[in-house]
């Protein structure tokens, strides 16, 4: 196979993004990066995504700073001593 | 097996240095050492059990579930590790047995929020790059409630597996092994959660492309 459908690709990104790839089959996966703009798109998507989950999630530093509420923290002694 | 932090936010002590002299005291059942724990480990803990568990209320019991069994179980905890990598496993293992017993809203199929394709392997819509301003302005508050969101929208399944992968900076054969599956079918899991939180955030990040310009 030297060849690699859009299909193809996209189902294996991650393990392209990764560097999992044989380089024979990576080499195949560039070729095609570099004639298919719509795969380079969704590849430049896909990074995005993980970094927007990321940030997106990421520790709430007001949140981090107010610190775990009192109430649970008292209950959570409490229960302790049970 | 130890955690991986990829991530800087996970659980990154303040206060490194007492570490071993708070587990002494923990060891000790010194009646401080706990409330001293509640509060430098606390809060990130806490926020890691908040993204597992979209409900506030099952986030704290998972947290209160998860302190109480690292109070109960400090004599396990090995002195070559962080405290903060121990803890934030305990967390992670509340949190997924709670949602385990759970199960609010039966699985939904991820396949409808996969890509699209042509018979011939092109993409049925073909992608179009998202702008950097976008992924910036993710600072306002309402963009980041809005990609929340989406993630909230992913069968649950999936979901677990990006916030544990790509949040949490758990790795593969942790996630493999906490998840009770194959490293491989975590992979797969995170691969498709990514793919389907793309296409949730596409036709937003797509409109707001187009009224910017
Ligand atoms: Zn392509």
């Amino acid at each position: 196979m030297n060849h690699v459908t859009c299909h193809e690709l996209i189902d294996f990104l991650m393990e392209y993004l990764d560097g999992e790839l044989p380089p024979e089959r990576r080499a195949i996966f560039e070729r095609h990066l570099s004639i298919c703009p719509s795969c380079v798109a969704y590849l430049q998507n896909y990074k995005a995504t993980v970094e927007m989950g990321k940030k997106a999630m990421a520790c709430d530093g007001d949140a981090v700073a107010e610190g775990v509420p009192q109430d649970l923290v008292a209950a959570i002694l409490a229960a302790r001593k049970g | 097996m130890l955690l991986t932090m990829e991530s800087t936010q996970a659980t990154a002590p303040p206060r490194e240095a007492n570490e071993s002299a708070l587990v002494a005291r923990l060891r000790a059942g010194e009646n401080g050492a706990y409330a001293e724990l509640l509060a430098v480990y606390g809060p990130r803990l806490l926020a890691t059990a908040r993204r597992m568990m979209p409900v506030e209320e099952d986030a704290r019991e998972a947290f209160q579930d998860a302190m109480l069994s690292a109070f109960k179980n400090i004599s396990r905890f090995d002195e070559n590790s962080k405290v903060s990598t121990w803890l934030h496993r305990i967390v992670v293992n509340a949190c997924l047995m709670k949602l385990r017993s759970k199960r609010r809203r039966p699985e939904t199929s991820i396949e409808p929020m996969l890509p699209a394709f042509l018979a011939d392997g092109h993409q049925a819509t073909p992608s179009v790059e998202w702008r950097n301003e976008t992924a910036l302005s993710l600072e306002r508050r309402e963009t980041r409630d809005l990609v929340r969101a989406c993630i909230d929208r992913l069968p649950e399944n999936y979901r677990i597996v990006l916030v544990l992968r790509d949040i949490e900076g758990v790795d593969t054969d942790e996630a493999a092994t906490v998840l009770g599956m194959t490293a491989n079918a975590v992979k797969t899991r995170l691969h498709r959660a990514r793919q389907a939180l793309r296409e949730l955030l596409d036709p937003l990040i797509r409109s707001q492309q187009g009224a910017d310009s």
